[in-house]
């Protein structure tokens, strides 16, 4: 067990100071702080090409910082990723699903990978969840993008990670879905992890979450609690003039 | 190690189910093989003579082309569908991850070219159903996807990976085509151990530098 | 290296021309006429042939080194030192190569002789320029970096089985053609210009290498300036 460098550190979801991250010449993120406490949801507000993605997959270990220091659940995402893998969900842009695999399947491979027992049980109860019973044998490739979606939210929850994170959800969902959704988000919080959720629908994420920020050219341009915000005011500030364009 | 090995077995399984059910990948390069032999059976007059001194050359020629093809397939659909980030964002080693993908990619490479011995008896009356044969095909194969996995994994993120992969594969792996042929050609004419042994020594040695080699530099290449 | 090693680096350049002056004189002047067997005058391309081929391999040498430092380190330094030195580790290849064939076409009347040096030259060659080009289909050049360390380090790591494969099917098939590799004495002035040229090359290596990898420097330099502006 490595010894944590303040009192404060385990008890937070999501530790991050001075996060900074450049792909060659374009730099995606400069100096990011932020905390999210278990049991919270934290909305990532931006334009195009603000950094949310950036952001997101960093907290996911798929990105490497460049510089400062980003923790979850105590863990140090560049020197204990493993760890780290272990504690988060992530729902991307892509489903992650295996096309000529069923749901069922995909999902039994993916509780193998994450070492997972009973996975066949554990399997069942998170069809039935997600209420994808119905199709679970049927190829990925033939369903719906929104049945693809609730599959991905399944896969992503198998493990019961303390952080969830979702980047831009809401795309290719149905109403039932977005309603599932809700409902996946309040359950996760309610069973004390926590969910970060980049997304471009305002509404959705002031609904969901009780902490926002918005990213603008990397840079943390605002960051409230979502009580004290409406959709005016941060689509305001997402949308104000960007800062000085790098080349 | 357990865990390491369950890991590893659990990406394997997976490419073989989907393998299985879909066959892609082994028609394609299948097909392409059979091709090859096709044109080398017009390119060469094939009497026996003639099959002696370059039937070697061409069964390993065959057999390096199509598993080109086959390894580029490994890590380019998972690139493609997106499915490589579900891998990496697994608490699995990616040691274990390299182990799963080689295991499979290894696997179709033998099973096509266990089933092309008949096509090359067929087109150049070349027998190719001889013990030493099969321990250099088993053992070059294996050298052949470990390198080949990992190069594979860089080229699935470029633009040009049909030409990308060939170029970064064949100087490396050239030391195992030099040593396939040698000792299919001794294989052939009857040799045995005495002309089989000692370039076997060398693939396997080759394969066992290059696994552990593959295996270490695979983190750096998938790291984003 | 930065703008500091400016002195050191326009010595070595100096130098170099210098040497390599003083080499050519050697090598049309000083050096006596070879034999008929190994070319008459056209044999005189061997100081240019063997030094070449020499410095491509310690290039390919320095580049996997620095390659490995660099997958510890991930300091640029030692990147620079790798990309600089597989970019004039290929320059020297294709003399070694172009030297190579034309000497002996007109000595053993066949562009290439496949024999074990041979080989492995153009196997370095072909691993180098896999080298260059896989640092340009990369979507990043930090990425591109790894990828390129990897090769090199794959590279260095096939050498002794590309030696030992080559030797073994050279020993199957060809007689030994008394090649660019010949042995045998040399008389002493020959020797000499040899030496003499290997040191040149070997300035030459230097100072190239360290002027490319001081230029990288240098813009990756102007590059961090940039960013702490626009932050």
């Amino acid at each position: 067990m490595t010894m944590n460098s303040t009192a404060e550190a385990p008890l937070l979801a999501i530790d991050v100071q001075g996060l900074s991250k450049s792909f060659g010449r374009m730099i995606a993120l400069r100096k990011v702080d932020f905390q999210l406490a278990y049991g919270e949801g934290l909305a990532l507000f931006g334009h195009n090409g603000a950094g949310k993605s950036t952001l997101i997959r960093t907290l996911s270990t798929l990105v490497r910082p460049d510089d400062g220091i980003v923790r979850i659940a105590g863990f140090d995402c560049n020197k204990q990723a493993a760890q780290v893998r272990n504690v988060i969900g992530y729902v991307g842009h892509q489903s992650l699903l295996y096309e000529d695999l069923t749901p069922r399947e995909n999902l039994r491979f993916y509780a193998k990978m994450y070492g997972l027992p009973d996975a066949n049980d554990l399997v069942e109860r998170s069809l039935v969840e997600i209420g994808a019973s119905t199709y679970a044998n049927r190829r990925v490739r033939v369903l719906s993008n929104g049945m693809q979606k609730r599959v991905a939210i399944a896969r992503a929850l198998l493990h019961r990670p303390r952080v969830l994170l979702l980047d831009e959800p809401e795309s290719g969902l149905d109403q039932s879905g977005l309603k599932l959704l809700d409902s996946v988000v309040a359950a996760v919080k309610q069973g004390g992890a926590s969910v970060v959720m980049a997304t471009h629908s305002i509404e959705l994420g002031l609904a969901l979450a009780e902490r926002a920020i918005v990213l603008t050219d990397g840079r943390v341009s605002l960051a409230c609690a979502t009580s004290d915000t409406n959709v005016e005011a941060i689509q305001k500030v997402v949308l104000a003039e960007r800062g000085a364009k790098d080349d | 190690m357990i865990s390491y090995l369950r890991s590893a077995f659990t990406v394997y399984a997976k490419d073989m189910r989907l393998e299985a059910r879909t066959k892609e990948t082994f028609s394609a390069i299948y097909a392409f093989a059979v091709i090859i032999a096709f044109v080398f059976g017009f390119a060469f007059d094939p009497n026996p003579s003639v099959i002696a001194l370059v039937g070697p050359g061409i069964v390993w020629v065959a057999y390096v082309f199509t598993g080109i093809l086959g390894m580029n397939r490994t890590f380019a659909v998972e690139r493609d569908r997106g499915t490589l980030e579900g891998l990496l964002l697994a608490p699995v080693s990616r040691e274990a991850i390299y182990a799963g993908k080689f295991a499979s990619t290894a696997t179709i490479m033998l099973v096509v070219e266990v089933l092309l011995y008949p096509i090359f008896l067929l087109l150049f009356e070349l027998n190719l159903f001889n013990i030493w044969f099969v321990l250099v095909t088993v053992t070059a194969t294996v050298g052949f996807a470990s390198v080949g996995t990992l190069f594979s994994a860089i080229a699935a993120h470029t633009r040009a990976r049909e030409v990308l992969l060939p170029l970064l594969f064949l100087p490396i792996v050239l030391p195992i085509i030099i040593g396939a042929v040698a000792s299919t050609s001794a294989a052939l004419s009857g040799e045995g151990w005495d002309g089989v042994g000692k370039w076997l020594q060398f693939i396997i040695a080759f394969d066992l530098v290059f696994l552990v080699l593959s295996s270490w530099a695979f983190d750096f290449v998938v790291e984003e | 290296m930065g703008i500091a090693g400016l002195s050191i680096r326009q010595g070595l350049i100096g130098l170099a021309a210098l040497l390599f002056l003083t080499d050519l004189y050697l090598i049309l002047q000083y050096a006596p006429t070879a034999s008929e067997a190994l070319g008459l005058q056209v044999q005189r391309i061997f100081y240019f042939h063997v030094p070449s081929a020499l410095l491509g391999m310690i290039a390919f040498a320095v580049a996997a080194l620095a390659s490995i430092v660099y997958l510890a380190k991930r300091a640029r330094k030692w990147d620079n030192i790798a990309w600089a030195s597989a970019e004039v580790g290929t320059l020297f290849f294709t003399v070694a190569i172009g030297t190579g064939a034309i000497w002996a076409k007109p000595v053993w009347q066949t562009w290439w002789v496949w024999d074990v040096n041979g080989t492995l030259t153009f196997m370095l060659w072909l691993v180098f320029i896999s080298y260059l080009i896989v640092r340009s289909y990369a979507p990043t050049v930090e990425r591109g970096s790894r990828w390129a360390a990897v090769v090199a380090i794959f590279g260095a790591a096939a050498v002794p089985f590309v030696y030992m494969a080559a030797d073994w099917w050279e020993g199957l098939h060809t007689e030994r053609i008394t090649g660019p590799g010949a042995g045998g004495s040399m008389e002493g002035e020959m020797f000499l210009t040899l030496m003499f040229s290997l040191v040149t090359f070997l300035v030459l290596f230097i100072a190239l290498v360290a002027e490319r990898a001081a230029q990288r420097g240098i813009e990756e330099s102007i590059e961090e300036i940039r960013r702490e502006v626009s932050a």
